[in-house]
């Protein structure tokens, strides 16, 4: 059989042995000892031709519910949002995404400056003062944030909001047992962090407290308060995850004094993928510069004087520190923040605060709506685009009845949080039409009231 | 493309007023939004993206993907990194509705496509490393890492062995090694290599102890040799207690031939982004699914991705797992992609695969050594190293030689790693380059080992044809500008 992606034919395989000196390529694989050699073919399936494999794979694709073929209502950290065309006729230029790391800066300029871009863009719609090149996700940046406070406050316990994400959670729960570092959680009240909580648990030995704003059930944290508390403990460094589209519209985490502002731009111009990949983002105060994780692209000159860009201050990265990195990563989130990258510049200046706007003001609009029809909106505090509402009835019966409305239903707070039985975490977006959001409200309320 | 002025930033070409996107009118009743919010919460001044039409948008990413390089431009033997070619399907495949549309919570029984997808996956993965059980979730290579560490503490921790703090690496081993051995809460510990460019058996016996928590391998290791002594390293590392680590970033040399699994490895992790085509993106996404032996499975991240009756599910019921270790479930869009590459090359396709990426290797090995020293002579695997120390004393470091070589319109090797060759050239030509490239290749690097022995300053001054000369990285680290500040 032939290989569409191997060009070696006999001739050349005959010639490179002869060059080689060597009877047949068996010669090449004698050190491996028979004692592990494979005996038998990889019991895997069977080759397909390009025609079969895709019309198999359209066939399981289409056997999903997609966002296209349903209202969407589910976030969660994971939104439907408006992909301009130009995003994936960007990223699918092969010079992007067939390229690896930019090591040789003199064929990758293009890269190196859309990064640097990237970096830029996230600095300023965070309020902070730099940003680096990517993480592997939001969840990740966080618990990598978690372990940064630790090492540069040389203190162990790391507090954490109970209005974050709950997988974000657990990602800091794994990486700070890897540290052998504390995680203390703070319980949230009424949707918010409990603030006197946070007060007390607060102390000499805090490296960090880390909340999300908006937070896991779209509710504004208040940073001033929080970040007065912090004064307290003048260590104690301040971590901040952000939707960064929410940016658009709220203040940034920068401007009340954040020491360090992470999240995921996957609400820029990346699908949902079914979790991954997206594309987190990592961003601080320039005190941290030398210590964040990842690439970090920086501006020079060349030889001419001309301007360029380099990967820079590698001596954090692990190829060259080795055990004494600040952190592992090496392969991260590329070709996904191009395309963040692309799409915030698509939407500029001006579309990107209209496009958090509209999620404010539908989400706003949808609230009225779920209180009108009697149904109980939970937690009254300013929320961008998600809300909690409390439903009678099994909340999975109510997924499947939406369903068969053609609508994937919001998030079961039930599955990580007992209190939260029949609350369900229903997000709106720009993409979410008048008419869809009325449709998707009356159904909850009529299920609602059965 | 000549340059004689600065390639501009978006935010330079922005004018005030201009715009690229498309939104759908406001359709609801508007909110002040003043009573909705604290006046201290509402942005005031919006964010200084830029502001331009898409038609400048698009010549701007057009004109800066000109000024990059990929596989798809020409050769990129790029040591370790397995620059092998991005089959098309699969971006076809990864961008169906059905499969780049869907969330993470909606209801399992409306993704079982997807479903099947990641099933099917671990199952082939599963056979072709030969261990017990897989899991998708690291999202890549240094995460994979990690995640297989630490189930390793898990399982020590579970036998009451605390002590065993220490993490063998050797002196070849990728960076990213060492770094996972301390982000995992371990010391690490590097054992030499021998003459051989293998690990120094005498030197690991002397290490191991009660102590050990694991030894790290890459194998064939990242000079391109196999461990020969595989099964002996084994036995030394099970027998003082500890665990056998596989760094999977070179499995492309072994597909068909051997398996982690076989030769005694208890966890490995796989860089689908490298053999199985997972385009690079400029520097990732990837994805490094772990697989481990029946000892460690109860430890796998969660999420596990089970089959029950026909159906797939998302197993989160794990009490000895070592938790989440990124959201979601891992980088299903790379996986897709890994899938669609293993279901075109079957097993007989994967083995060939490997036969071809290592005679790729050797054929270049050998005619390069004529001029180039080659450290170690033995066949090599899918990859070799040389060193430009006789170039060196010439005055010709193996920095000009790769930028040389961006004057012939290729991507250089990886250079200066591994860490104990002098000048190291690593040269990974991968089994989706043909012959002729090869050969061109290697003419060209005999080509610039003349002009180091008769004009060195060519070599030393290059390289010419790029749009931009070498790069001052010094003052770019002494004083870092790192996102552009309006003048
Ligand atoms: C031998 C080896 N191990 C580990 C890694 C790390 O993989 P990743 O970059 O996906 O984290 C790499 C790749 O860079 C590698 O070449």
């Amino acid at each position: 059989m032939d290989f569409r992606y191997l060009p070696m034919t006999e001739q050349d395989k005959k010639d490179m042995l002869q060059t080689i000196g060597v009877k047949d390529t068996e010669a090449l694989f004698a050190d491996i000892p028979d004692a592990v050699r494979l005996k038998k073919p990889l019991q895997i399936k069977e080759p397909r031709s390009e025609g079969e494999l895709k019309a198999e794979l359209a066939a399981l694709a289409n056997q999903n519910v997609t966002m296209k073929t349903h209202a969407s209502f589910l976030g969660a950290g994971v939104y439907d949002h408006y992909i301009p065309s130009i995003v994936d006729h960007v990223i699918s230029r092969s010079e992007f995404y067939t390229a690896y790391t930019p090591y040789q800066p003199e064929i990758s300029q293009g890269e190196l400056q859309a990064i640097f871009e990237f970096q830029t863009m996230i600095a300023e719609l965070t309020g902070m003062d730099v940003a680096n090149s990517s993480m592997y996700d939001g969840g990740t940046a966080l618990a990598e944030a978690a372990t940064l406070s630790a090492g540069h406050t040389k203190k162990k316990k790391i507090i954490v909001s109970e209005a974050v994400h709950p997988e974000s959670r657990q990602v800091i729960d794994s990486y700070c047992r890897g540290q052998r570092l504390e995680v203390v959680t703070i319980p949230h009240k009424d949707g918010v962090t409990d603030l006197e909580a946070l007060q007390e648990a607060i102390d000499e030995e805090t490296a960090s407290v880390i909340v999300q704003y908006p937070n896991f059930f779209g509710q504004v944290e208040a940073l001033a308060d929080i970040r007065t508390i912090l004064h307290t403990q003048p260590k104690a460094m301040m971590v901040v995850s952000s939707n960064p589209l929410a940016l658009g519209f709220l203040t940034p985490p920068g401007n009340f004094g954040a020491d360090i502002v992470v999240g995921d731009t996957q609400v820029f111009g990346i699908p949902a993928q079914f979790g991954g990949p997206h594309c987190g983002y990592f961003a601080s105060s320039s005190k941290l510069m030398r210590k964040l994780p990842g690439r970090l692209i920086g501006q020079t000159k060349d030889e001419e004087g001309r301007r360029g860009f380099v990967l820079t201050l590698q001596a954090r990265e692990q190829h060259i520190r080795r055990d004494k990195a600040t952190s592992n990563i090496c392969s991260n989130q590329a070709l996904n923040a191009l395309a963040s990258s692309v799409a915030m510049s698509a939407l500029g200046k001006q579309g990107l605060a209209e496009m958090a706007y509209l999620n404010v003001q539908k989400a706003q609009y949808m609230k009225k709506q779920l209180e009108a029809h009697g149904l109980e909106v939970m937690f009254q505090h300013s929320f961008f685009n998600e809300i909690v509402i409390k439903v009678n009835g099994d909340i999975q019966a109510l997924q499947d009845h939406l369903l068969a409305q053609g609508f994937i239903g919001g998030y079961h707070l039930g599955r990580t949080d007992d209190r939260l039985k029949n609350h369900m975490l229903v997000a709106v977006t720009e993409q979410r039409t008048k008419e869809q959001i009325d449709i998707f409200v009356r159904e909850v309320a009529a299920f609602h009231a059965k | 493309m000549q340059n004689n002025t600065d390639f501009p930033l978006l935010f330079e070409l922005s004018q005030t007023g201009r715009t690229g996107y498309s939104l759908p009118p406001l359709d609801v009743p508007e909110t002040d939004t003043a009573e909705a919010f604290d006046s201290a919460y509402i942005r005031t001044e919006p964010a200084a993206l830029p502001e331009l039409s898409e038609l400048q948008i698009i010549r701007h990413y057009t004109a800066l993907s000109r000024r990059n390089y990929g596989v798809d431009s020409g050769f990129y033997p790029l040591g370790s990194c397995t620059m092998k070619y991005n089959p098309k399907i699969n971006e076809d495949i990864i961008r169906m509705d059905g499969f780049s549309h869907i969330h993470p919570y909606q209801d399992p029984k409306t993704a079982q496509g997807a479903l099947e997808v990641m099933f099917d996956l671990q199952e082939q993965l599963k056979e072709i490393t030969g261990m017990h059980d897989v899991s998708l979730q690291p999202a890549a290579g240094a995460h994979g890492e990690w995640a297989g560490l630490m189930m390793i503490r898990a399982l020590h921790e579970k036998n009451g062995e605390t002590q065993r703090t220490k993490v063998i690496v050797p002196d070849t081993a990728h960076g990213t090694n060492p770094a996972s051995a301390t982000v995992a809460g371990f010391e690490a510990v590097t054992v030499k290599s021998n003459e051989q460019g293998l690990v120094d058996l005498d030197d690991l016996r002397r290490l191991v102890g009660e102590d050990t928590a694991a030894l790290m391998l890459t194998n064939p290791n990242t000079l391109g040799l196999f461990e020969k002594d595989i099964l002996e390293m084994a036995e030394i590392v099970h027998e003082a207690g500890g665990k056998l680590y596989y760094d999977g970033a070179n499995l492309n040399a072994i597909m068909g031939y051997t398996r982690p699994g076989d030769m005694g490895f208890d966890v490995v992790h796989l860089n689908l982004h490298k053999t199985f085509t997972g385009p690079h993106g400029g520097g990732g996404p990837g994805s490094g699914p772990v697989g481990v032996s029946e000892e460690l499975a109860a430890f796998l991240p969660k999420p596990v991705v089970r089959k029950l009756d026909g159906i797939v599910i998302l197993d989160e019921d794990r009490p000895e797992s070592i938790g989440r270790v990124k959201p979601y479930y891992g980088n299903f869009g790379i996986n897709v992609r890994a899938y669609t590459y293993i279901r075109t090359m079957g097993p007989e396709g994967l083995k060939r695969v490997s036969e071809y990426a290592v005679l790729n290797a050797n054929y270049m090995m050998r005619r390069l050594s004529e001029v180039f020293e080659l450290p170690y002579t033995q066949h090599c695997k899918h990859e070799f190293v040389l060193s430009g120390r006789k170039q060196k004393k010439l005055g010709v470091r193996t920095l000009d030689i790769a930028k040389r070589l961006l004057d012939f319109g290729y991507h250089p090797p990886t250079i200066y790693f591994p860490l104990n060759v002098e000048e190291a050239l690593m040269i990974e030509p991968t089994e989706t380059e043909a012959k002729e490239t090869l050969d061109s290749f290697i003419d060209t690097m005999l080509e610039i080992a003349k002009d180091a022995e008769e004009n060195p300053e060519i070599v030393q001054e290059a390289p010419y044809t790029t749009i931009v000369s070498r790069m001052d990285e010094t003052t770019a680290a002494r004083k870092p500008i790192l996102r552009y500040i309006p003048e």
